[in-house]
C-alpha cells in the first residue's frame, strides 16, 4: 500500500455535499495527498464531520475512522472493541474464538497500544464502565490497531484531559502516513498538522501550510460561526 | 387519551350487559369454602407421584422454547419483509392448545404435539420481539466495525453484545410463560401438570389440586436460582434427551393430514361415499359449506369472543389502576410493598386458564369466571409493570401530603401514557385467551373450534382457527393503530 508522497488521494473539485442530520457544505474544492496531516478546523457546526464521512466515504476499505461519538461497543471490553478495527481481515471463525477467548498473538498486538494510552490495566474492562476519555482512547486504539494508511479522525481528542492530549495526538500522528484531523482546540491543530484547513458555515475559508495559518486568520474563522 | 380511554369504557359497558354473567351452580360458596380448605391442607406426599408431571412441565418447555428460539432468530432476520411479519404474526395468533389440536391428528397425543405446540407460537413471538430489540438498538457501535467484515462477525461484535441483555432477559420470561402453557397443555391430556389438576379440581381431590399448584409457584419462584445462564446448555440437551425416546413422526400421517383431513368436508363427501377416498372440487358447495359454519357457530363465536374481550380490556385496566399503588413506594410503607408485589406475582404466575377453570368450578361456564380469570391474570401483569415505573418517579419534596392527591395529581398522569400503550399491547393477547376459554363451556370461538375436534371434523375446526386468527390480526392492526394515534409505545418491555 505504501506510495510515494505527492500521489493524490482526494480531490474534491466545487463539490456540494449533504447528508441526513449532517451541515451541508458548499462548493468544496480540496486536494488531500498522501503523506499529509492535515487538520479540520473551525467553530461547532461548520461542517467538519459532514467534510470527514465524505473523505472517508471514498476510501472506506483502506482507512480507520474515530467518530466523535466514539460507536463503541459498551457492553464489550477495551480488548474486543479494539480487535473490532480488524474483523474485515479475518476469517468469521478467527473473529468468534477471539469474542470467545482473547487469543495471545492479539493480545500482544493490542496491550502495548493501550499501553501507549496510559490504558494497559484496564484491557478486559468494558467499555460502558469507562470515563469518556478513556472511551475516547479506546476508540483512537481501535483505529490504530486496524493498521491502515489512511486515519481519519473526528474530534479524536475532545473529551480527553489536557495532559494525555499530547499524546494521543502524538500516536495518531505518528503511527499513520496519511491523517486527516478535525480538532476544536486550535492549539493542537498549530501543534501537530503540517497544513490547516478553516471551515467555517459549510465553507473552506482558508487552507494553507500551518506556517503561514495566523492568529488573526483563526479569530476571524471562529467570529463567523456560531460560538461553541 | 381521556377521550380513547372513555371511548373503550363505554363499549365495555355495553357488552357489559349484552354478557351471560350468571351464576349456574346451586351451591357455589360451600364449594369454595372446600377449595379454601385444600388451600390450607395441601396433599405435599402427594406430589412424590406426580413427579414425572412436573418433569414433563419443564422438559417440555424447555424443548419448545428451544425450538422457538432457534425458529424465532432465523424469522427475526427477515422479519422486515412482509411475508415473514405476516406469518409470524400468524402463528402466533393462534393459542398454544389450538396449536396442539393441529398437532395431535398428525403426531398423536404425545410429547412431540406438546413441544411443537410451544415451539411454534413462540417462534412467531421471539422472531417479532427480536426483530425489534436488533431495530431498537443503538445503532452506532455497528458503526465502528469495518463494512468489509462478514455478516457474522459484523453481528457477533456491532450488534449481539448491545441486545444481550434486553435478548436474554426477554427469553428468560418467556420461558416463565413456557411453564404456563406446558402446564395447562395437560389440560387436554399431555401429561403435564395441568392433566392432574384437572383430575384433581374435578374430583374435587382439593387438597392434591393446591399441592400441585404450589409446586407450580415454587417452580417459577425458583426460577432464578437454577435457571442459570451457564446450564440452560445442559438442561436443553437434557430435556430433549428424555423426549427422544418418545419422539414419533410419521410421514403419512402428515402428508394424510394436509392433503386430506384439512380439507373441507364437500371435496371428501363423494370420496368418503363411494370408499374411494378421492377429492373433488367444486366451488359452490365448499362456499356452502363454509357460510354454514358461520352462520351457526363463527358469528356467534366471534361475537362472544369480541364481548368478552373488550369487557376484560377494560377490566384489567380497572384492576391494574387499583393494585398498583398498593405495591409502589409513594403510597404504602416497605412491608406492604413487599406483601403486595408478592400477591401480583402469584396472581400474575396462576395460568389464566387455571384460574378460569376453578372459578367455572365454583360458578358454573358462564362469562362471569373467564372475565375474573383474564383480568386477574393480566391485571396484576400490568399492575406489577406501573409499580415498577411509579417507583422510578422521583416526587417533589413538596408534593401533596394525602395519597389519593398524589395519586391523581403526581403518579397517574404520568404513568398514564405507560399504562395505555401496556394495556394495548396485551389487547390481543387478551382476545387469544377470551377465544381459548371457550374450552371450558363459555361459547366464544373455543368452544366451537373443540366441539369440532370432538367430532372429528379437523377441517371444521381449521376455518374457525382461522377466523380466530383473522380476528386477532385484526385486533392486533387496531391496537398498533390506537397506539400509534395516542403517540403511546411500550418502548422495549422485556416482560410484556
Amino acid at each position: 500500500m505504501k506510495s510515494s508522497p505527492n500521489t493524490e488521494l482526494f480531490n474534491l473539485a466545487a463539490e456540494n455535499v449533504a447528508y441526513e442530520n449532517n451541515v451541508v457544505l458548499k462548493n468544496i474544492t480540496l486536494q488531500i495527498n498522501r503523506g499529509e496531516k492535515v487538520a479540520l478546523v473551525g467553530p461547532s457546526g461548520a461542517g467538519k464531520t459532514t467534510l470527514l464521512r465524505r473523505l472517508y466515504n471514498s476510501v472506506a476499505d483502506q482507512s480507520a475512522y474515530v467518530d466523535q461519538h466514539y460507536a463503541l461497543v459498551h457492553q464489550l471490553s477495551a480488548f474486543h472493541n479494539i480487535y473490532t478495527g480488524r474483523l474485515d481481515q479475518y476469517s468469521t471463525f478467527h473473529n468468534l474464538l477471539n469474542l470467545l477467548k482473547p487469543q495471545k498473538k492479539e493480545l500482544q498486538e493490542i496491550t502495548p497500544i493501550l499501553g501507549e494510552l496510559g490504558m494497559e490495566e484496564k484491557i478486559f474492562e468494558k467499555v460502558g464502565a469507562m470515563s469518556g476519555g478513556q472511551q475516547q482512547r479506546v476508540a483512537v486504539a481501535r483505529a490504530i490497531y486496524r493498521g491502515e494508511d489512511i486515519l481519519l479522525a473526528d474530534e479524536p481528542i475532545s473529551s480527553v484531559d489536557p495532559l494525555q492530549a499530547d499524546t494521543v495526538m502524538d500516536i495518531i500522528i505518528q503511527n499513520t502516513e496519511t491523517v486527516v484531523v478535525s480538532l476544536h482546540a486550535v492549539e493542537f491543530a498549530l501543534k501537530f498538522a503540517q497544513r490547516i484547513v478553516g471551515l467555517s458555515d459549510g465553507e473552506i475559508e482558508f487552507d494553507l501550510p500551518t506556517k503561514k495559518v495566523t492568529q488573526t486568520m483563526l479569530t476571524e474563522l471562529y467570529r463567523n460561526g456560531k460560538p461553541a | 387519551m381521556l377521550k380513547t380511554s372513555l371511548f373503550f369504557v363505554a363499549i365495555a359497558l355495553t357488552a357489559l350487559l349484552l354478557a351471560d354473567l350468571e351464576i349456574s351452580t346451586l351451591h357455589p360458596w360451600t364449594e369454595l369454602s372446600r377449595m379454601a380448605w385444600g388451600a390450607i391442607t395441601p396433599d405435599v406426599p402427594s406430589l412424590w407421584n406426580l413427579k414425572l408431571a412436573l418433569l414433563n412441565t419443564v422438559v417440555f418447555a424447555f424443548c419448545g422454547i428451544f425450538l422457538g428460539v432457534v425458529l424465532g432468530i432465523g424469522l427475526a432476520f427477515v422479519f422486515r419483509f412482509t411475508p415473514v411479519r405476516l406469518f409470524c404474526a400468524f402463528i402466533r395468533a393462534i393459542h398454544e392448545i389450538f396449536w396442539a389440536f393441529i398437532f395431535l391428528p398428525i403426531v398423536g397425543l404425545n410429547p412431540t404435539c406438546g413441544v411443537l405446540a410451544i415451539a411454534i407460537p413462540y417462534a412467531g413471538i421471539f422472531a417479532k420481539v427480536y426483530a425489534e430489540i436488533i431495530q431498537e438498538s443503538d445503532r452506532r457501535p455497528l458503526e465502528g466495525v469495518p463494512k468489509g467484515a462478514g455478516g457474522l462477525s459484523r453481528f457477533v461484535y456491532g450488534i449481539l453484545p448491545v441486545i444481550y441483555a434486553d435478548t436474554k432477559h426477554y427469553t428468560s420470561y418467556r420461558f416463565e410463560c413456557a411453564l404456563r402453557s406446558s402446564a395447562i397443555l395437560g389440560f387436554i391430556g399431555l401429561p403435564t401438570l395441568g392433566f392432574h389438576l384437572e383430575t384433581a379440581f374435578r374430583e374435587g381431590i382439593y387438597s392434591e389440586a393446591w399441592a400441585l399448584l404450589y409446586a407450580f409457584y415454587i417452580l417459577i419462584a425458583s426460577l432464578k436460582y437454577w435457571l442459570k445462564p451457564r446450564l440452560v446448555s445442559l438442561y436443553v440437551v437434557a430435556s430433549f434427551v428424555l423426549l427422544s425416546r418418545t419422539i414419533t413422526v410419521s410421514w403419512e400421517n402428515i402428508v394424510r393430514f394436509f392433503t386430506y383431513d384439512l380439507l373441507p368436508w364437500p371435496m371428501r363427501r363423494e370420496g368418503v361415499l363411494d370408499g374411494t377416498h378421492e377429492i373433488s372440487f367444486a366451488w359452490e358447495p365448499i362456499a356452502r359449506w363454509a357460510s354454514e359454519i358461520f352462520a351457526q357457530e363463527g358469528w356467534e363465536g366471534i361475537w362472544n369472543t369480541v364481548v368478552l374481550t373488550q369487557i376484560v380490556l377494560v377490566g384489567t385496566g380497572i384492576f391494574a389502576l387499583l393494585s398498583f399503588p398498593f405495591a409502589c413506594r409513594h403510597f404504602s410503607g416497605k412491608i406492604a410493598n413487599r406483601v403486595s408485589h408478592y400477591v401480583l406475582i402469584v396472581v400474575r404466575t396462576t395460568p389464566e386458564y387455571i384460574l378460569a377453570y376453578i372459578l367455572v368450578q365454583l360458578w358454573g361456564p358462564s362469562m362471569l369466571p373467564a372475565v375474573w380469570a383474564i383480568l386477574l391474570h393480566n391485571g396484576a401483569i400490568l399492575g406489577f409493570l406501573i409499580s415498577n415505573n411509579a417507583d422510578l418517579v422521583q416526587l417533589r419534596t413538596d408534593a401533596p401530603r394525602r395519597r389519593i392527591d398524589r395519586y391523581l395529581f403526581e403518579i397517574l398522569p404520568r404513568v398514564y401514557g405507560q399504562f395505555l400503550a401496556f394495556l394495548f399491547y396485551r389487547w390481543e393477547v387478551m382476545m387469544r385467551e377470551s377465544a381459548i376459554l371457550g374450552l371450558l363451556g363459555i361459547y366464544t370461538l373455543g368452544f366451537y373450534i373443540d366441539s369440532a375436534i370432538s367430532d372429528d371434523q379437523i377441517d371444521k375446526a381449521i376455518l374457525l382457527i382461522l377466523i380466530t386468527v383473522l380476528l386477532n390480526m385484526g385486533i392486533d392492526t387496531v391496537s398498533q393503530f390506537v397506539r400509534r394515534r395516542l403517540k403511546i409505545s411500550t418502548k422495549l418491555v422485556t416482560s410484556l
